[in-house]
């Protein structure tokens, strides 16, 4: 009687759910504690209502993209911390003792699962919000509410993910939770639950914030600015939402499918009553590879602003890029399959995919070539952004290179899971995205702040990185030639690989001062920013963004320019053009708290179905459709902001 | 003048500073992977030596793109640096066809050549496919189980547990499944990998060149004691594998399908044992299990469902 009633209000949740063991308790108590002094000092300081009506029910996207990027940054902390685990425990072949099988499985599934959905994806859209609407000459996004949404719904996500390290357990069937090994029959833990609905969840966020901005690119341009004269960072955004949009739904509905087998005992992935698992397998790649490209285009474009602005030059081959960019947007849907040339699909399949796949290279290359050409006749400015670039070739022309190694199916036999693989993407997605991320964080830093980032720690922070990544994931390539798997706890030490795991451990430690250095960084700049503030437009720019105030005003934009030229601000700056102050009225989007609301029912409903809770689902649900409908039917949610307030703030800006 | 002095002088310090630290890594690195064994690099059969040549040959290909962008980036860069005011500044030159056409070209080349070489050798080494030879191929049947390998060779009557015997210089016709989540079945030395998948049997066909004793692993997560799933491939001599077989096939315990059902309990057991075939449609009931509308597979596994 007890039991039952206790099932029905609490599900499958019970008191030694919350009993961990004593790194992962040690890792969740110390996040609540941080969460504590945050409310502690948010108390003291009262600053609840600040944080109320200029973070939380904010609809600026520059609010909403700083937002995203803290989250980002929390959260690859804590994808770090993870991997220093799983170094450790590899680098003491296991024998240590220092992790279980199970714990080890849960924090590898933990470290992928949350380095691309909440590190990589966060990083994406925190930039798309601050630098979309600003490049575009646009005052903000097509669907202001629509993007507080997404990003609640992807803090849920965020929360939901690391729920595990305090009630329950993660995931142990690795960042993309394979079938079988995923299904009922061999995982019937809340482990795979939390996976699925932080990512459903997440995941439902990234589709709506990939239409939010794909539209904002199209239709809220400023006028003159034809789609050939968008700087190319907008291109890599425009090329990453379209495969936003194809490739989520996907993922979605594979979600989706797995949810049920787990849920209602249905079979679409089990191994036997008719499931096939392979259908997952296809299914999750073909969301999963254009996935790379999702974070990776737009790390291009970042690279592409940054290497003509330091080189004072035009982007080479502008049209090619463009090109580029679309080739590689549709070919990323044709090679899926090259995730499993080892699941026996036949040599003609295989040859297809495989070529379909050393394809991409074509563009891929074009593009590198067209970025050091950049630099050719050009005055080049070693700054942070443009060491990261320098990396950024480095490494990711060392990772190409690894990707068309395992294009080749019967080369790809050989490297399959093995850390050769591991160091490959490690390569393109650190090489590429993270050092993307630093490059533009460095470079728009100062646009967003008024001042810049301090330069030599920057630099020491871009050698340790270096040099600690090349220690991290050389001997991973090395290891994959040993036949070393990815993925183990233990090894047997006769094989030999001791040695190259502890040089792999000390890479990240060395990774790891320099994110260390990386904080002090943003520390110190934060400390003296009076000593390093700068005007609107610190690197001599190229692009509209540069044009306007540092930081911008909540409207970007005080008149809307007139585009004529590609680089727009280069060429106003050529032709000493100076914008007429012919001010407008301004419509602004109100404050809601719809957005947070929203996420907290999301958050409620991931939960509670994940502990099989009822009650608390319907809450959860009920909770989401009424807020929107609330919110939808609300028809003022724009104020005015008339043309002789705008010009009173602006000559108030002036006059400071 | 003596700012100039200052400035060569820090970059000379640089220059050491980096090459030193160049050097460090180099040295380790070689230092721990010094005399231990790559199989990949330096395999021991016939499939395994073709995917080298193979690799070998892609990543020659990769090298004509990849040094000439490695000079390019570092010569331009340094050429163009803005302390260099001799060198040009063209702020416009943005475009070319002739230079854009050469890198489209150019990759377009690499491309197409390792396009036909991808096509021939995918085909030559897809691991369905026999290895044509004159001797009589052995055929060995494996199960992955949670968290062992047992491979059955329904010729000889015999299976074995974590440990698989083959002669040198013959062609084994792996086929392969799973009685657990998805494995993946690699030996390094000897070839590529392949899926184990319940209901469902995968091939791999392998020779091996020479007498030794090769690790095999399951190259995909499949649960707790996964990291366990490793193997010895022993290749030996026809007449040692003969006497082997035949031995074995005498004085061992029996594999059936009830002593089975216990075999395919999860264990972390990674110990090595040998049994007579007592059944020797055993492989197949292991697919057919994952083939009836009710199965989930779950004979032999407890606490699925709700």
């Amino acid at each position: 009687m007890f039991s039952n009633l206790s099932q029905i209000i609490f599900g499958r949740l019970t008191p030694s759910d919350f009993v961990h063991d004593p790194i992962m308790a040690g890792a969740g108590y110390a996040m609540i504690a941080a969460l504590v002094l945050v409310i502690i000092g948010l108390t003291y300081f009262k600053k609840w209502k600040w944080l109320w009506r200029t973070w939380i029910t904010s609809l600026d996207p520059k609010k909403i993209g700083v937002m995203y990027i803290i989250v980002a940054v929390i959260m690859l902390l804590r994808g770090l911390a993870d991997a220093l685990l799983l170094r450790t425990q590899q680098a003491t072949d296991g024998s240590a003792g220092i992790l279980t099988s199970d714990h080890f499985q849960q924090i590898f599934s933990a470290h992928g699962t949350i380095m691309i959905f909440f590190v990589a994806m966060g990083i994406i859209f925190g930039i798309f919000n601050l630098i979309i609407p600003t490049q575009i000459g646009s005052r903000d996004v097509a669907f202001p509410f629509l993007n507080s949404v997404s990003f609640w719904l992807f803090a849920a996500g965020m929360i939901l993910i690391n729920a595990p390290l305090i009630v329950g357990e993660f995931s142990t069937a690795g960042w993309l939770a394979y079938p079988p090994l995923s299904e009922l029959q061999y995982s019937p833990g809340v482990g795979v639950d939390y996976w699925i609905w932080s990512l459903q969840i997440a995941g439902i966020g990234s589709l709506l914030s990939g239409i939010n901005f794909f539209v904002t690119i199209i239709k809220m341009r400023a006028p003159g600015m034809k789609l050939m004269m968008m700087p190319i960072f907008v291109w890599s955004a425009l090329a990453s939402t379209t495969l936003i949009m194809f490739a989520f739904p996907i993922l979605t509905a594979t979600l989706g499918m797995l949810s049920l087998d787990r849920l209602l005992g249905m079979h679409f992935f089990t191994s036997g009553a008719g499931g096939n698992p392979m259908l997952y397998i296809n299914l999750i790649w073909a969301w999963g590879h254009p996935e790379v490209y999702i974070l990776v285009l737009p790390a291009f474009g970042i690279f592409s602003e940054v290497v003509a602005t330091f080189s004072g030059k035009k982007l080479f081959g502008y049209k090619s890029m463009v090109v580029a960019l679309a080739a590689i947007t549709f070919l990323s849907f044709t090679v899926w399959l090259h995730h499993f040339f080892t699941m026996g699909a036949g040599a003609d399949v295989n040859t297809f995919f495989g070529i379909m796949t050393m394809v991409i290279a074509i563009p891929t290359g074009v593009k590198v070539f067209n970025w050091i050409f950049t630099m050719y006749r050009g005055r080049v400015r070693f700054t942070t952004p443009m060491l990261w670039f320098m990396g950024f070739i480095v490494t990711f022309t060392l990772g190409g290179l690894a990707g068309v190694l395992m294009s080749v199916p019967p080369a790809d036999f050989q490297f399959h899971n093995s850390l050769f693989l591991v160091a490959h993407f490690h390569t393109m997605i650190v090489g590429g995205v993270l050092f993307g991320a630093f490059a533009g964080f460095a470079y728009w830093f100062p646009k967003f702040t008024g001042f810049t980032l301090n330069e030599r720690l920057g630099r020491y922070a871009f050698w340790l990185w270096i040099v600690g990544f090349l220690l991290a994931f050389i001997p991973l390539y090395i290891l994959g030639f040993m036949g070393a798997t990815r993925r183990l706890d233990h090894y047997d030490p006769s094989l030999g690989w001791q040695g190259l795991f502890i040089v792999a451990g000390v890479g990240v430690l060395i990774i790891c001062a320099g994110v260390g250095l990386q904080i002090l960084q943003l520390i110190v700049s934060i400390v003296k920013r009076n000593e390093n503030r700068v005007g609107n437009d610190p690197w001599n720019g190229r692009t509209l963004e540069w044009s306007i105030a540092s930081p911008p005003q909540e409207y970007n934009y005080t008149v809307i320019p007139t585009v004529t030229h590609r680089d727009e601000f280069w060429e106003m700056k050529r032709r000493h053009h100076v914008v007429k102050p012919e001010y407008t009225d301004i419509w602004l989007p109100k404050n809601t708290g719809a957005g947070v609301i929203v996420g907290l029912f999301a958050l409620i409903f991931g939960a509670a179905i994940i502990w099989h809770i009822i009650w608390l689902v319907i809450v959860g649900l009920v909770g989401v459709i009424i807020t929107l409908i609330i919110r939808l039917t609300n028809d003022e949610t724009e104020e005015k902001l008339t043309a002789a307030e705008v010009a009173k703030r602006e000559l108030k800006r002036q006059i400071a | 003048m003596r700012k100039d002095r200052k400035r060569n002088f820090r970059r000379a310090g640089q220059a050491i500073l980096s090459s030193l630290v160049a050097v460090i890594i180099v040295t380790v690195l070689v230092f721990v992977t010094h005399g231990r064994d790559i199989p990949v690099l330096n395999p021991h059969g016939l499939i395994a030596d073709q995917e080298r040549n193979l690799i070998l040959l892609t990543v020659g290909l990769g090298l004509i793109v990849v040094i000439p962008v490695f000079i390019m980036l570092f010569s331009i860069a340094w050429r163009y640096r803005a302390s260099n005011t001799k060198a040009k500044y063209q702020p416009d030159f943005a475009s070319h066809k002739g230079i854009e056409a050469l890198w489209w070209g150019l990759p377009c080349v690499i491309i197409l050549i390792l396009a036909i070489i991808t096509g021939i050798y995918t085909h030559a080494l897809d691991p369905f496919k026999p290895i044509d030879s004159s001797v009589k191929p052995v055929q060995i049947q494996v199960v992955s189980l949670q968290w062992k390998w047992l491979f059955i060779y329904p010729d000889q009557k015999i299976a074995t547990l974590n440990y698989v015997n083959i002669p040198k210089d013959t062609p084994i016709n792996f086929t392969i499944t799973s009685d657990a989540p998805m494995n993946s079945f690699w030996v390094p030395a000897l070839a590529g990998q392949v899926y184990a998948m319940s209901g469902m049997s995968t091939q791999l066909h392998l020779m091996a060149d020479s007498v030794g004793s090769y690790t095999g692993s399951s190259a995909n997560i499949s649960g707790d004691g996964f990291a366990d799933m490793h193997f010895k491939v022993n290749s030996m001599n026809e007449s040692d594998f003969a006497t082997w077989a035949k031995k074995t096939s005498i004085a061992s315990q029996s594999l059936t399908s009830s002593s089975y059902d216990g075999l395919a309990k999860p264990s972390h057991d990674n110990s090595e044992s040998a049994y007579v075939l007592g059944d020797g449609s055993l492989y197949n009931e292991v697919i057919m299990k994952y083939m009836s509308p009710d199965a989930e597979g779950s004979m032999n596994m407890s606490g699925s469902g709700m």
